[in-house]
């Protein structure tokens, strides 16, 4: 494929694009950090590829982290970083989710995902398909929401145990 | 039939450890499956010190949140708040001064040595070796001691700021902390004399826990946990930031991935944390600590009072703070419990739009079943202490 103009032009965005390249939905640099963003059902594919690149040899999972962007449509983002211990570069990999979707899991990549992904469904509700034990990590396991979304307020909702919380609309 | 003939038959049980147990580090629950004295299987049950620290972010000032990351990681607070203050001013794109650099190496390096000790100490405590908690916390009081001479607190210290620090030091504490530096290593020896060839300490550490350095990155092990199974990968040396290039200092690793090796390590780190913080002290440059910024720096306190300038600037930065260009990074610190990262993004205005903390404990104690399955449950305790858990920064 043709690196579209404008796109990044950093060696691993020119790899992901030779070898992916429709999934890859735009790609940047910014204060030395390449983000690439890819395709949400490719995630895995581009994670194998990424980690058994000799080239790359992206073999951390450093962290997963979501992010909301309410009212945005689709609403959140899953961020993954990705470090390579032999040649220490970093990467910044984001997929795009809709409220309710699920995406795939990278736990066969890493088993260290499992907890990261574990804490990104107990504050933002997104559903990791193919997660060996997708239940919720900080809060209580009957709690009801998700207290990173943007619109859960700040002092939780009003109940029994909090009486300071915001009214249930 | 013979007595010896006699089938004796067992069943699974189920063990809950914690979260009130003297040996969990904090509010770890760990329900285990036990078969005789034999784990199958450990699962850790953490959240019992959630406090939504990365919600509250969202809603202070990039100034404001500095105290909150004390009490992530509460026994290291230094490294806490330089791994913040340093993501925000990657964002900013500030460049720090040079005796800035040096003085927040000096902050982070005795704050490793702190944090190693309670490890150490709890560690030894966790298995029966009183004394040598004893040992490492005299040495931690001095550390404090040295910490309330910078900033005039010892646990959660605030000294960090974005842009620098808060109070330049001082001779006094130059003076102090280098006697402290070089008498140190002889105090370390006086923990191994204790408990390095100690024969319980070697049986109840040597072949426990062990992990392969494959299966420690698979699950996203980090620091002395990872370099004890070989891999010599610190931050400090492989992305230096600070002026960490300029010292000289080993990375020890250890070879087996067992507990001892991760005791090892952090003896060894201790000893190497010295030798940086005496030669940050001898090559401490002159001049200013903090960015000359107004805005992002606020003015010394003495000139507040006499000064009107000083005084508005004082008001404007506690009062609306500072905006931050619009973007994203990540930057990450080695603390002493592994990679420390802050994921941070920025929408232009005064707060952070999402802070995202990639806390090295929370991380590594996912690493707890893998090293549980198939020990005692004895074990269990050293293999906890050995990975060194806060629970400040597990359930952030």
């Amino acid at each position: 494929m043709v690196m579209p103009a404008g796109m990044d032009r950093s060696l691993v965005t020119k790899r992901v694009v030779e070898q992916f390249g429709e999934a890859l939905l735009d790609a940047y640099t910014c204060k030395g950090e390449t983000t690439l963003i890819v395709e949400k059902d490719s995630i895995v594919e581009v994670c194998r590829f990424l980690v058994g690149d000799v080239q790359f040899d992206f073999n951390f999972l450093t962290d997963i982290a979501g992010v909301d962007y309410y009212p945005r449509v689709p609403r959140f983002e899953v961020v993954y970083h990705l470090y390579s211990i032999a040649k220490k570069n970093r990467v910044r990999l984001k997929v795009n989710v809709g409220e309710g979707e699920k995406i795939p899991s990278v736990t066969p990549v890493w088993r260290g995902a499992n907890w990261a992904e574990r804490e990104v469904y107990d504050m933002f509700g997104i559903l990791f398909g193919g997660h060996p034990d997708l239940r919720r990590i900080y809060m209580p396991e009957g709690w009801e929401d998700f207290p990173l979304r943007k619109d859960y307020p700040l002092r939780g909702y009003k109940d029994e145990y909090n009486p300071y919380g915001e009214e249930r609309k | 039939m013979d007595e010896n003939e006699e089938v004796i038959s067992t069943r699974e049980m189920t063990l809950h450890m914690g979260p009130q147990h003297p040996s969990t580090h904090g509010v770890l629950h760990l329900v285990l499956d036990m078969q005789g004295e034999k784990i199958v299987k450990a699962s850790p049950d953490i959240g019992y010190l959630h406090r939504g620290t990365e919600k509250i972010a969202e809603n202070l000032l990039f100034t404001q949140f500095v105290p909150y990351t004390d009490r992530m990681d509460y026994m290291c607070a230094m490294t806490n708040n330089l791994a913040y203050v340093q993501a925000v001013e990657k964002l900013l794109g500030l460049e720090l001064t040079e005796r800035g650099k040096y003085v927040r190496v000096i902050a982070a390096e005795l704050s490793r040595m702190a944090g190693h000790l309670v490890a150490v100490g709890a560690w030894g405590l966790d298995l029966g070796a009183m004394t040598v908690l004893l040992y490492a916390f005299r040495e931690r009081e001095k550390i404090l001691d040295l910490f309330e001479m910078l900033c005039g607190s010892r646990m959660t210290l605030n000294y960090l700021r974005i842009g620098g620090v808060r109070y330049d030091i001082t001779e006094a504490f130059k003076k102090k902390c280098l006697d402290f530096v070089l008498d140190f290593p002889q105090r370390v020896d006086e923990y191994e004399r204790l408990i390095t060839n100690n024969r319980v300490w070697l049986k109840r550490n040597k072949g426990v826990g062990v992990i392969t350095a494959d299966d420690a990155i698979s699950l996203g092990l980090t620091g002395p946990s990872l370099r004890a199974s070989g891999v010599k990968w610190d931050i400090r040396r492989d992305e230096p930031y600070l002026v960490y290039d300029r010292f000289d200092f080993v990375t020890p690793t250890g070879e087996n991935g067992d507990c001892f090796d991760r005791y090892m390590v952090r003896v060894r780190e201790m000893r190497e944390s010295a030798g940086i913080v005496e030669q940050a002290l001898k090559g401490l440059p002159e001049g200013p600590v903090n960015v000359d910024m107004p805005e992002i720096v606020p003015p010394p306190k003495k000139d507040v009072y006499k000064d009107m300038e000083a005084l508005i600037h004082h008001f404007k930065y506690v009062s609306h703070g500072f905006k931050v260009p619009k973007g994203e990074v990540y930057s990450s610190i080695e603390s002493p419990k592994g990679e420390l990262g802050y994921y941070i993004i920025s929408d232009g205005s005064e707060k952070p739009f999402r802070v995202k903390i990639r806390a090295p404990s929370f991380v590594n104690l996912q690493s707890l079943s893998h090293l549980c399955r198939d020990a005692y449950l004895a074990d269990v305790i050293a293999i906890v202490s050995s990975l060194d858990p806060v629970f400040g920064e597990v359930d952030k």
